[in-house]
């Protein structure tokens, strides 16, 4: 969509990725609920922001809390977050792990329509409240669940295990498996540097020896991946704010601690089919393809990309998707360091959904709140270097198995 | 007969025990299992568990709903192929949640010995008593017409008596589970001269299901397992008995508990374990075993003397372990039973001096977690023993003499032809025990 107004995002805000891998988390220990994830990125945000006087409206977005957490109603608790956001409007919104993203297009809508000045917007999903071989089924929901009887017990990892085995029959086992294993690799070592991200703390040196240690075993898990080609389960919330020119300076903010919002483009894929390709991810072609040309900038523009990695099959289509590889190149591309960060076009900087973490749908909030990280200097350990001639972001948020896309491009405002 | 039919009407005699329970849930899934497929749609499965108390089996049906869920949670994969047929079953917790229901529907608790009439295969799991395993097998052979076969999870009896006492016409074999069955890989297999070779294929077939690790030993009283275990505990207490005549005699107990843990590199010190199998079931056992042995006496007079005072740890229903040689909190020795003063004492009061007595830890020390993962674990233990070898500590010499000892007691096991091989005895102590070394090694020469 080319925007009417200029459109910023700041003040960005990350939980820390809860689930296996980082120390505080004990299974057997209570752990805090959906409201505490919502308060603590709903107040880092507002912090920055001077308060919520400065908000006119919020919105949150969520997949499954009436399934992992036996709550709807997710609007009441923006109030909360702040007394003062009491009696403002607010909505939820959902799209399964697209819902971030959705809730940002919510409010970019509501800025772009003039019916609010600023928005809050906060992404949480709060996951590890069951076992992981049920947390599969309120997974699956992303699915049609028609479907769900035929579909693999871990639902969603067997729709893009399918996918995997078609790309490995087409372009072959070894070479996919060696672009796997360095998306691994990169996803640890991104996230190594970002004190929030689930990975944060792995330790283990030789993570493509690692991965290609284990061969995927249908018997256990599904047929053509291992738990190295996942995002794991995760508890977690983003929370950033979207305004205008006049909402900025109404915050306090200079617009170098902004990311202007060039372009975004939301497809909607029919859920009750199948995908017209497995070895293309189509609708996010469209998408991403649609938001570059409404910014008016080529790939070679782009300086970093956020992509929705939830298992490592659709990195690598996306890889091919935007445009760097040829189909059945992706993997190599990947294999040769080029989506590192100190490659071509670093993707996934602190880590991705398989090394930040992918608290369902609070992702697509955690992506735009990483690209305004890396787009004003503010990513810590985990900054890149932006070139100057690529001064553009680019996020792609998916819900379900390539059906709820958003493509956004940002670059520094 | 086939396998399928074999095991369409079982009892487990003593399912609410420790082993009994465990058998009970191995079988009762395996029989879940056949059940389940299309061709056996139409046979009914019958699972006896018989105990003596209502109470004891109303916890073991507790127990058993609880480790078919984790076991149901564990192989979901498995079982939506097995449910596919049924539309109603959609989501993996309407899956979990009705395999639940059929395994438990199998089972059937009862105080009564008669439902065992109608069985094609009794487990035996009661005392280790071979007078009344005698007396439960010749009554129920005698009610029922299905000629059954006996299989006995004795680990001290012989076969070949029980055979002969019960009439069974070789209808039986020892079938040894190592506790708990759920969990430990190894069964022991034996036969008695007379074991009919249909049991023996079935036996091995079942224990092929349940995915154990078969190591077969011949029918001398204690088999592999025990017979090295009652020896090295034996070695044990002498050992600290020994030790007591230099320092006080809870010293000795913690510093041989010690040694055999730490130095050795085992999952727990000698005294812990007697502790967790009970000191009344080891002096039981040795009981057993005694008067089967020809050249040696396996008895301990402070083993008489522990039982006596009450003191015979084992298990708590919850898996927790009951005070023995020492008092455990949360998994940990707190306290080492005096049996002189009769009362517990603190270990802090006594762990410094005792661990000044026997010297430190060689440098290269692996403890025996870490060496569950480890890909060379044989040079590690190497190096360790190595090193303990060159040290004049106490703990160091006790350490190696026990390792000494402890391949002497397999060594005699193949000798005396208890096992066929010095990879079978190992094989026991590797998968049996979770020791990380087979005790007929090369470390300690």
């Amino acid at each position: 969509m080319k925007l009417r107004k200029k459109i910023y995002m700041t003040a960005g805000y990350n939980t820390i990725s809860l689930g296996t891998g980082r120390s505080e988390f004990n299974p057997k220990k209570s752990r805090p609920g959906i409201e505490h994830y919502i308060k603590e990125a709903g107040q880092g945000t507002l912090k920055k922001i001077g308060g919520a006087k400065n908000i006119d409206e919020g919105v949150i977005g969520n997949f499954m809390a009436a399934r992992f957490n036996k709550q709807g109603n997710l609007p009441g608790f923006i109030p909360y977050i702040d007394e003062e956001l009491q009696w403002k409007p607010c909505s939820s919104v959902e799209g399964a792990c697209g819902s971030g993203a959705l809730a940002l297009v919510a409010g970019m809508k509501s800025v772009l329509a003039d019916t609010a000045g600023t928005v809050l917007t906060v992404g949480v999903e709060v996951q590890n409240t069951v076992k992981a071989i049920y947390g599969a089924d309120i997974l699956a929901g992303a699915g049609w669940f028609q479907k769900r009887k035929n579909g693999h017990a871990y639902f969603f990892p067997g729709q893009f295990s399918d996918r995997a085995g078609a790309y490995y029959e087409k372009y072959g086992y070894e070479r996919t498996r060696k672009g796997f294993a360095r998306w691994f690799r990169n996803a640890i070592e991104n996230a190594r540097l970002c004190p929030t991200a689930q990975e944060h703390e792995n330790k283990i040196s030789d993570l493509e020896g690692l991965y290609l240690s284990r061969e995927p075993n249908g018997k256990f898990f599904v047929d053509n991946l291992t738990v190295f080609d996942c995002s794991k389960v995760s508890d977690g919330a983003s929370a950033l704010v979207i305004t205008s020119e006049e909402g900025l300076k109404k915050c306090g903010i200079d617009p170098q601690d902004a990311v202007e919002v060039v372009s975004f483009a939301q497809v909607e894929r029919d859920v009750t089919k199948d995908p017209p390709d497995l070895t293309e991810l189509t609708t996010i072609k469209k998408a991403v393809h649609r938001a570059l040309d409404d910014a008016g900038i080529t790939i070679d523009q782009l300086g970093t990309i956020e992509t929705h990695d939830c298992f490592s099959i659709a990195g690598i289509l996306a890889v091919e998707a935007l445009g760097y590889a040829k189909p059945g190149e992706g993997a190599d591309f990947v294999a040769a360091g080029h989506t590192a960060r100190d490659g071509r076009i670093p993707i996934n900087t602190t880590g991705g959904l398989i090394g930040w973490g992918h608290p369902t749908g609070a992702t697509g909030v955690h992506q735009a709140v990483t690209m305004w990280e890396q787009l004003t200097g503010k990513a810590g350990e985990a900054q890149i270097e932006m070139p100057g001639d690529r001064p553009y972001g680019l996020t792609i948020n998916m819900g379900g198995d390539d059906v709820t896309v958003v493509a956004t491009v940002y670059k520094r405002g | 007969m086939n396998y399928e039919d074999r095991l369409q009407n079982v009892t487990v005699l003593g399912a609410a025990g420790k082993m009994g329970s465990g058998i009970l849930l191995l079988t009762a899934l395996e029989m879940a299992d056949l059940g389940l497929k299309p061709e056996n749609r139409s046979k009914s499965f019958v699972l006896n568990a018989v105990d003596i108390s209502n109470d004891a089996l109303k916890g073991v049906m507790k127990y058993l709903r609880k480790q078919v869920l984790k076991a149901a949670e564990k192989k979901t994969v498995l079982l939506r192929k097995m449910y596919q047929d049924r539309e109603d079953l959609i989501e993996n917790s309407d899956i979990i949640h009705q395999y639940v229901e059929d395994v438990l529907s199998i089972v059937h608790p009862t105080l009564r010995i008669e439902s065992a009439y109608d069985s094609r295969l009794i487990f035996e799991a009661v005392n280790e008593n071979k007078d009344l395993k005698v007396k439960l097998f010749s009554q129920i052979d005698k009610h029922n017409p299905e000629d059954p076969w006996f299989f006995t999870n004795t680990s001290s009896v012989p076969i070949g008596i029980i055979d002969q006492e019960a009439n069974l016409g070789g209808r039986i074999l020892g079938f040894h589970f190592y506790n708990p069955p759920a969990v430990q890989k190894l069964v022991e297999l034996i036969l008695s001269d007379n074991t009919l070779e249909e049991v023996r294929k079935f036996a091995l077939a079942y224990a092929g299901k349940l995915r154990k690790v078969v190591v077969p030993s011949n029918d001398v009283a204690g088999f592999i397992g025990n017979g090295h275990f009652m020896r090295d505990a034996l070695y044990g207490i002498r050992e600290a008995e020994r030790l007591a005549k230099d320092m006080p005699y809870i010293t000795a107990i913690y510093l041989v508990n010690k040694v055999t843990q730490d130095f050795l590199v085992r999952p727990m010190g000698i005294f812990q374990l007697i502790d967790y199998v009970g000191i009344d079931v080891v002096r039981f056992i040795m009981q057993v075993m005694d008067p089967h042995m020809k050249d040696e006496e396996l008895h301990s007079p402070l083993l008489d003397m522990y039982v006596e005072q009450g003191i015979r740890g084992g298990q708590n229903p919850d898996g927790s372990q009951k005070d023995g040689f020492f008092r455990y909190e949360k998994g940990k020795i707190a306290a080492i039973y005096g049996p002189y003063v009769k009362k517990y004492i603190p270990v802090d009061e006594i762990q410094e001096t005792a661990e000044e007595r026997f010297g430190e830890i060689p440098g290269s020390y692996i403890p025996w977690k870490a060496t569950l993962k480890m890909k060379d674990k044989d040079a590690a233990l190497k190096a360790f023993f190595d090193e303990l070898k060159t040290m004049d500590t106490l703990g160091a010499k006790l350490a190696v003499r026990y390792g000494r000892r402890s391949k002497e007691i397999g060594e005699k096991l193949v000798r005396d032809n208890v096992a066929r091989s010095a990879e079978d005895v190992n094989t026991v102590l590797l998968t049996g025990f979770f020791h990380a070394y087979g005790p007929i090694n090369e470390y300690f020469d």
